[in-house]
Order: C-alpha cells, then structure tokens, then sequence
C-alpha cells in the first residue's frame, strides 16, 4: 500500500480543498452549494476533454486540435440543427460523436500509419479543422435564435439539482475510468506510454493503441462540441480558440505525464478542477484575470516538478547485483 | 606491424563436422520440435545473423552460447517475432512458419524471459505479467481478481512472495527479474528462451530457478537457455550450440563436451586479422587509479596508464567498463579513491576539468554522444577546441578549417569536403570525426569506449592505425573493447574486469583468448591459465 502522502490524487484534492476554503474567507458567497455546482458545471467540458487528452497523452502523443476538433463539430451540428430543426436529437448527438470521432481517426491515422510525429499531426490538423469550419459556414455565425429551443435547452434539463451537462461529464467520468481500469485498451495505454519496447515485446501494437487515444479523444471532442455550442447558444469559427492548452494544463496539473506511461481520471479530474476553480473565482475576489493566468502558468510548472521528482533513475547497480549472487 | 593469429577452430569437435548439414536426426533421438535453418539477419552495415542454424528438442535444454555479439540476442528477437529474418526458414513442429510480430510468436507457444528489462516500471507486478493477455471477465473486462489469483499461484510456483499489486518501481532488480519469469511461466508455452537469466539472481534464487527448468523439462517444454556462465551451461543443458560472429559454428551434446572445447569454439578465429600495431616502449606513468570506488558501479579499481601505451579493458557487457570511464571523465560521482594524472592530483568531478586536465573521452554511442549530425564536418572537430581558436569571442572559419583539415588527413577521413553534414557519413567516417575532434583538443589521455563497434572493416583498419600512431607519438590511449581480436592486437597492456571489479591484468606477451574469456566470465580454475599475470594482479580484488 502507498502512503496516502504519496498519492498525487491525494494531495491534488488536498490542494483544490485548501484552494475553495482560501476562497470562502475572501468571499463566502463562492463556496454555498448552488455556486460550487455552478462551478463544476462550467468545468464539465474541460474535464471530458482533458480525458481524452489524457488517453493521448499517456501513449505519448498529444492532440493539440481538441479545441478546433470540438469547434467543426459543433458547427456542423449547429448548422444541421439551424437548416433542418426536426431532425431529432438524438440524431444530432449521433452525428457529433461521428464527426468528431472521424476527425480523431484521422489524427490517429496520420500518427499511426503515416508516422508523423503527433504534435506536427495535430499543429496541422487544429488549422486544417479550423479552417473547414470557415469554409462550411463561409463565416458566419450560427446565432440561438436559429437553434431549436430542444438544441438549446438538453443540457440545461436539470435532474437532482444538476444539469444535465454536469451529470454528462459524472458520466463520462466513470465510464472513462471504468474503460481505463477494466479493459485491455485501457491498460494498453499505460504499457505503451510507460515503455514502449516492453509493449512491443508483451505483444502491443503501439500505433494502434495511439490511434485508440486519438478516436477517442475525438469522441469526446466532438460530444463536448455539441455541448459547448448549445451551452453559450452560438456557433463560429473561432468558438473554444486556444482551449487546448487549458485541455493539456489539466492533464499536466492533474500528474499526467507528459512523457507518457503515467495519468490518472482523478488526477486529470482534479486538475479540471483546479484551473475550473480558479478561473471562477479570481474575479469573484476581485483578481485580475492576467493573475489568473500566471497562477495556472505556476500550477504547471510546480507540478511538473513535484512529477520529476518523484520519477529519478536509478544506475545499473552492477556491484550490488555482484554481490547479491555471492 | 603485427600479426595476431588468434587459435584457428581446432576442428575436431563432435560439432564442426556436422555443421554444414543441419541436424540430422540421429536414430534413437526425437525430432526437434524447433527448427531454426539459415536464418539471415542485417541492419545497416552489421550482418547480425549471417545464416545460422538452431534446433530445440522436447524435454531438453538448448544452451546458446557465443561472445558478446556474436548474435544471440538478434536469434532471440527473431525467435520471438521482434524481428523478422531476411533469409531462412523456422520449423515448428515440422511446419514452416513465420511469427507475424510478438503475439503471434506468443501464441504458437514461444515465450522468452528476456535480457533487457521489458517490463512496466509503473505498473504492479501482476499487470506485468499479463499485460497484453489479460484475463477477461464473460462481459470482455480485465479480471483483475483472476489475475492476482494466478499471479499468486505463478510466485509460489518460484517460491517467491512477490505481492501482486506491488508496482514494479519499488522491486529490486532481482525481483524484477523474477517478475520476466513468472511472465514467461504465465503463458502456456511450448518452447521457453531464457535470455541470461541470472545474470541478476542471487545464489539461491539461481538454485530455484534450476528447479524451474527442470520442471519445464519434466513438462516436455524446449529450452533455450543462454549464459555466459559455464559452469551454469554445464548445470542445465543438454545440448549446446555456439555463435560465432553471427555464424553458428558448432554444436553437440553437453556429455560430449567441455569447457576448454566451448571457449575455442567461442573465440576461434577463421581469418587471421593484421593489426597496425607499433611496438613501442611505455614511459612513465601518466594517469594512476588508485582504490576507485562507485556506491553501486564499481570498486578497488586501481591501474596505471604509461605514456605512449594502449591499455585494453576487456569484459562482458555490463562489466562496469564504461562506468568506471565516465567516472574518470567526471560524468559520473565516485565515492572514493584518487587519481593522479600527469603527477598532479586529478579530481573528476566535471568533463570540463577533464578536459582542462588533458583527459577526453570518447563514448560508444557516437550518435547520441559524441557528434552534430546536422552540423558540417569541420566544426564537429573544430566544436572543442573554439575557445582556443576563438579571438574576443569571434570564431574564424578559416582557422577552424586550418584545425579540422589536419586531423581529416591524418584520419584518412572519407568525405566529399569539410562542409559535409556529419549525418551523411558512413558510421566509421562518423567515428573518425568524433575522435578527431577530442584529438583537436590535444590531450594526454584518451579513452575510447567501444571505438569500433559497428563500424565497417575499412574504418575499423584506420582507426586502429591511427590509434597506433598516436600512442607512437606519446599519447596513452584506454580503449574499451569487447572484442577479443582488437583487444589482442591493440593493446600493451589488457585489464579484464568482472562484476564491477578488476580481476585480472595481463601483459602483451603472455596473453591469449582463452585466458581473457576465462577472467571474464570468472572460470580461472576451469583449465591450466597460461596468462602471465602482471604485478598489478596483486591490486586485483579477490573475487568469489
């Protein structure tokens, strides 16, 4: 058993406790039940995507078009919607999930069966899928009152005193960690981040497994596309622009290792949280918002840190082995 | 020069004979279940396999033996589905087949404990013995609790009390090792490799793990069990055969033969090799090692370095060569111990005191180490040396050219022009650059670590009469070598470490490849030693 010390879930929900309660003394009124769901509410699709990031992550790679991913999908649904409002819902959520997990597949298809590095595929990819969404909507927005009022309202339905978006990342929280925990996928992603060769040897296909990561990091860009879009009710080009690098500081917060091999759905749940939390609060204690981006800056980097530390190599240990067989 | 004429392959050995005609099933013996014929394998400029040949029986132990690459990693990777081979053929239980990566080798019933530690340091231990195989639950989940529960039964079937969900981070190397068993005992396998398996066991564990084979052997599994050790081939095997620079050069069964017969196979030599070496006579002492000592690496490692001599460091891989020159280098920390270079206290606590000290090292993985691919061939040599040739910071181009011109030449280096990009070079040319550029430097002592391991026989012919030259010139040269011809050729002067240690010292006159092989691997006793053991033998430290 590792000491509870040691575990970086622990200490990250330690931090974001200390971090609400630091909050409470400046402004009680953040941490009354109703706001803190509000606050979880607004980080939903920030932790669906930093588990997708996650999976990539952990087979080192990384996707750097969730948030361009997330945008086209959003645009096309919205656009379906605002063109023909009696296509049913559930058709609708159907065509996101299509749209984003083929835009996954093609990330997933370039590293894997092209073998181009994963940041050059996704640096492309995130203008390539920027770029579409200019040519679909030939720049245009898609405004609410062109939604239909079901596209709108879905995730706003609230069910026990949530939304139904919140209840959709709970969902998707344990689906994700049951999928992590119990499948051979899910395990895959470990022995492929962790070593590599090993994972040839146990008989891995390291590309495919990649290419597992980036469909369903695409999955859940294009689900968390449709949410955003019916969320602030307006689709354009530029929706989610530079998200994802608040998707990756979740992951990289959250003990995910940016060398691979080394994540958790707490942790990268937590870190969701942490930049969800602060992001919500600062202004409501009267900090400017450029302070908020140092804070998440620092965040990073003391937990890349914390990260290294805990992973230093040990030598080859040839007088020790000696010895042991004496 | 000299010509070193390593021992011709005696010949008469039960194996030699037979050796073109592969394995003849002899009456009264069972058909192999494994038949490796011609197997072919190249990566640039190596020929790791050059068509060797292998069977594996039923019940039996097949020891593989050979010098440190000699090819018998390469056979384990292709036996295992890694890699595939160029040319031949693999029988299985009669049937030609090919192993369409490590699955497919996994599930026709080959399973290796492998040398290199492939396993999952995040991991437990438990998931690393079934990464990839699962066990799974009717609804298609992990079943983690099956998993234990076999991991359990594995671990006592080692006499072991591994815990399940330990992460492997937290084991021991030992442990660790014993974790790549229980992997291979977890798959139900027909033929089992046991690539050096205890190379990292203690003595009792070694015991166990002979009990495990002789398990699988009751249970009609093929082995394939290779070591360096001979009394451990003698222990277990039933059969032997031996690599040869990627050639398999005989074969036969343990009752027929003995050690003295194996290491000739092991080091014989088909072709004379002429080596450039220019006699020349050492003066005083340059560098004096005096009781270094590593916390984990190395220790009582004492020798000194003459002027003008070329001191070898033989032993297997993993000896502790390369550590105790990184240390000498300032790369890595000792725990205690002096050095004396040039009559001056030398503490190596940094490359650039080495450097300033007149101490360059040159590591074997040049790639990685030692040059700028990307960068044109006259500033790898000149990179250095630029604080000397530089004037008010300003570097000029003509004076690097001037510097890298005379080292090219005198290296026999082959490029179009100076401006060449390093990467576009041959391996050896690639070599020559890096040595170039620390000669640049103008040392007293280099050392050079593996100086020409993977290169082509053209570059190696030069390097060595470079090296030649420049010990004739007044510098003391230390090269790492593995390989027996060019540590026999090369070097005045030959220290053998095993384990970490300094087990043996040896002059050029009384020296032979039997005798190295036998410090090496620590069977001194096996045969009379003819080595004529120097006065530093009295430095060396008792080994078990």
């Amino acid at each position: 058993m590792q000491p509870l010390i040691r575990n970086r879930e622990f200490l990250l929900a330690l931090v974001v406790i200390a971090l609400i309660a630091l909050i409470g003394l400046r402004a009680p009124e953040f941490v009354t039940p109703g706001n803190l769901a509000q606050v979880f509410t607004d980080t939903s699709i920030l932790m669906m995507l930093a588990l997708g990031q996650m999976a990539v992550i952990m087979t080192r790679c990384i996707d750097l078009s969730v948030a361009a991913n997330l945008a086209l999908s959003g645009m096309v649904v919205a656009m379906v919607n605002a063109a023909n409002p009696a296509i049913p819902m559930p058709v609708l959520l159907l065509l996101t999930l299509v749209v984003g997990g083929a835009l996954g597949v093609v990330n997933g298809l370039l590293v894997w069966r092209v073998g181009i590095p994963s940041i050059v595929v996704t640096l492309g990819t995130l203008s390539i899928y920027r770029g579409t969404i200019f040519l679909l909507s030939g720049g245009a927005w898609i405004n609410a009152h062109q939604m239909s009022p079901a596209f709108i309202g879905l995730p706003r339905v609230e069910f026990l005193g949530l939304p139904l978006l919140a209840w959709t990342a709970i969902v998707i929280v344990l689906l994700v960690a049951a999928a992590i925990a119990w499948t051979r996928l899910g395990r895959a992603f470990y022995a492929v981040g962790g070593n590599p060769t090993a994972a040839v040897y146990a008989g891995l296909d390291v590309g495919r497994t990649q290419f597992a990561a980036y469909v369903m990091s695409g999955l859940l860009a294009g689900l968390c596309g449709y949410l955003w879009v019916s969320r602030y009710a307006v689709a354009y080009v530029d929706i989610a622009g530079g998200f994802e690098l608040d998707v990756i500081a979740a992951c990289v917060i959250g003990g995910v290792s940016i060398a691979g091999g080394i994540g958790t759905v707490g942790g990268a749940v937590l870190g969701a949280l942490f930049l969800g939390i602060t992001k919500n609060a600062l202004p409501v204690i009267g900090v400017s918002p450029f302070w908020q981006m140092a804070i998440s800056g620092g965040v990073i980097i003391a937990a890349v840190i914390i990260n290294a530390r805990s992973g230093r190599r040990r030598g080859r240990l040839i007088l020790r082995e000696a010895q042991a067989q004496s | 020069m000299v010509t070193v004429s390593a021992q011709k392959p005696s010949g008469e050995g039960p194996g030699e004979a037979q050796a073109s005609q592969p394995f003849p099933v002899m009456p009264g013996e069972p058909a192999p279940l494994l038949f490796m014929r011609g197997i072919a394998k190249s990566f640039p400029g190596v020929r790791a396999l050059d068509g060797v040949d292998l069977a594996l029986y039923p019940g039996q132990v097949t020891a593989l033996i050979g010098e440190n690459g000699a090819g018998k990693s390469t056979l384990v990777k292709t036996l295992t589905g890694i890699y595939q081979p160029d040319e031949g053929q693999i029988l299985l239980e009669g049937e030609a087949v090919t192993f369409d990566g490590a699955e497919d080798a996994m599930r026709r019933g080959i399973t290796a404990i492998h040398q290199e530690t492939v396993l999952f340091d995040e991991l437990t231990v438990a998931e690393n013995i079934f990464m990839g195989q699962q066990p799974r639950t009717r609804w298609g989940f992990v079943d983690w609790k099956l998993m234990r529960e076999r991991t359990r039964e594995i671990f006592a079937r080692l006499e072991t009390d591994i815990h399940p969900d330990t992460r492997l981070r937290d084991l021991g190397i030992a442990r660790k090792h014993l974790v790549a068993i229980a992997r291979a005992l977890s798959v139900d396998a027909k033929i089992v490799i046991m690539d050096e398996p205890t190379a990292s066991l203690s003595h009792k564990e070694v015991e166990e793990l002979y009990a495990i084979v002789d398990t699988l052997k009751a249970e009609g599994k093929a082995i394939l069990f290779i070591s360096h050790k001979f009394e451990e081939v003698f222990r277990v095997a039933d059969r032997y055969t031996v690599f040869r620079d990627g050639k398999s050069v005989g074969f036969g069964l343990m009752a027929n033969a003995d050690t003295n017969h194996l290491i000739r196979l092991m080091v014989g030599r088909t072709v004379d090799q002429v080596f450039p070496k220019i006699e020349t006579e050492p003066g005083e002492a340059v560098l004096a090692v005096e009781g270094l000592c590593h916390p984990t690496e190395f220790a009582d490692i004492s020798f000194t370095l003459r002027k003008g001599e070329i001191l070898g460091f033989y032993g297997l891989v993993g000896a502790g060569r390369s550590e105790v020159m990184q240390a000498l280098f300032g790369i890595t920390a000792t725990s205690s111990g002096s050095v004396t270079l040039g009559g001056q206290p030398y503490r190596c606590t940094h490359p650039r005191e080495a450097l300033e000290a007149g101490l360059v090292y040159v590591p074997e993985e040049r790639g990685r180490q030692g040059v700028v691919l990307q960068l044109p061939v006259f500033e790898n040599i000149a990179l250095p040396s630029l604080g000397r040739i530089s004037h008010s910071g300003f570097v000029r181009m003509a004076e690097q050219f001037d510097l890298a011109r005379g080292y090219a030449r005198r290296l026999q280096l082959k490029a179009h022009s100076l401006s060449q990009e390093v990467g576009t070079l041959s391996g050896g040319n690639q070599q020559k650059v890096v040595i170039g550029k620390w000669l640049a430097m103008g040392p007293r002592v280099i050392i050079l670590d593996e100086p020409t391991k993977g290169v082509d026989v053209g570059s190696k012919a030069a390097i060595h009469g470079f090296m030649s030259e420049l010990a004739a010139q007044g510098l003391s040269v230390i090269m790492v070598s593995s390989e027996i011809p060019e540590i026999l050729g090369m070097s005045d002067r030959v220290m053998v470490m095993r384990e970490g240690r300094i087990v043996g010292a040896f002059e050029r006159g009384g020296l032979d490849a039997e005798t190295l092989v036998r410090a090496a691997t620590g069977n001194e006793g096996a045969a009379s030693t003819s080595g004529t053991a120097s006065q530093e033998q009295a430095h060396a430290a008792p080994h078990p």
